[in-house]
């Protein structure tokens, strides 16, 4: 059960990229999740309001989406999309010769934030 | 309030990366090569080290290890038995070592004066699939008792295996362990892997994993020199 340890890593990124623009809070985060990540959504979901508790990215929508397992085979070449449980041999000529090309990203794509009031309004001002 | 959009496309572990191709390059520069041992609690991590380190230090390789463990330094212990310098990482509940964890435990070595370094990883065949330590090898271990099919149910960790090792071969029989069916899980989802059977308590496959070890070894340094060249 490392998704907590996960969410703690995403939730950092994620307001340090939300404070360097400026923005108020954050309302959603598109994450891209390999069907080889070793991660459990479930677990991440229950673990991401926990990490994101008292931080910018308090309430915000954490939207996964899945990367399949895609390999080539090496032999004839023929690219594929695995679907558990996961044999790595082609399925087109049988070869345990396949070379992996995606499926294990655990990424933040992009974040969507609602901004300060901009120039005028903002009150950072207050600073001699 | 307006909603705007931020790409980042940034991975979740970026800081753990980082820091473990920070080691990397570091290990590559001082020619050490360094192996990431994963495998369930109890397979036998600490006894094919034990015979390993063993056996390396017969031939004068100058060898070293870092343990991981929630909790006890029992296996350093074990390990220091052995007269190779050993540390050990009590992790306090963490279910896996991360790259920063390692960094701290090298200070105070010089890396110049390694020729192996292993990292006993906490047992787990979840969690520790995506931490990169910065290893130059990562080995799985599976043994005899658990079952044949483990590879299919753990697909991440044995995937991500340079070599799988068999251990226990010396309770096969007892275990009614199928041969067959296991390196046919294996080859299933790790075809790139290669395979080692071994017995730490009877030596059986521990010479053919000590040569793969040391040329392995060679190669990457060579590669290294040649890419300084």
């Amino acid at each position: 059960m490392h998704e907590l340890s996960i969410a703690c890593n995403l939730v950092e990124i994620v307001e340090e990229a939300a404070r360097a623009a400026g923005a108020a809070r954050v309302t959603r985060v598109q994450l891209r999740l390999g069907d080889l990540a070793g991660v459990v959504e479930e677990a991440l979901r229950f673990s991401f309001p926990v990490a994101a508790r008292g931080t910018l990215a308090e309430g915000a929508e954490l939207a996964i989406e899945h990367v399949p397992v895609r390999v080539v085979c090496r032999q004839c070449l023929v690219a594929q999309t695995l679907t558990p449980p996961f044999v790595f041999r082609c399925s087109t000529c049988g070869a345990l010769d396949v070379q992996f090309l995606q499926g294990r990203e655990l990424q933040v794509e992009s974040i969507e934030i609602e901004e300060n009031h901009a120039g005028e309004d903002n009150d950072e001002t207050a600073y001699p | 309030m307006k909603p705007r959009i931020l790409e980042l496309r940034k991975a979740v572990l970026d800081k753990n990366d980082r820091i473990a191709q920070d080691l990397r390059a570091r290990f590559e520069a001082a020619g050490v090569f360094v192996v990431n041992l994963v495998s369930s609690p109890g397979a036998g991590k600490t006894a094919l080290l034990e015979e390993t380190i063993r056996r390396l230090r017969a031939h004068n390789w100058r060898v070293a290890a870092i343990v991981g463990d929630l909790a006890t330094e029992n296996d350093a212990r074990r390990l220091a038995r052995s007269g190779a310098p050993v540390r050990q990482i009590e992790t306090g509940g963490l279910c896996h070592l991360e790259a920063e964890l390692v960094a701290r435990q090298l200070e105070g070595w010089t890396l110049e004066e390694l020729d192996f370094l292993f990292i006993e990883n906490v047992g787990n065949l979840v969690c520790p699939s995506d931490y990169d330590l910065g290893e130059t090898l990562r080995a799985v271990l599976l043994s005899t008792p658990e079952g044949e099919d483990k590879p299919s149910k753990y697909p991440p960790m044995f995937h991500s295996a340079d070599a799988v090792v068999l251990t226990k071969m010396d309770l096969a029989e007892a275990t009614r362990f199928d041969r067959a069916s296991a390196v046919a899980h294996i080859q299933a989802i790790a075809p790139h892997a290669v395979l080692f059977e071994t017995s730490a308590r009877t030596g059986e496959g521990i010479d053919r994993w000590i040569e793969f070890l040391v040329a392995r070894r060679w190669e990457a340094v060579t590669a290294t020199s040649a890419a300084l060249a």
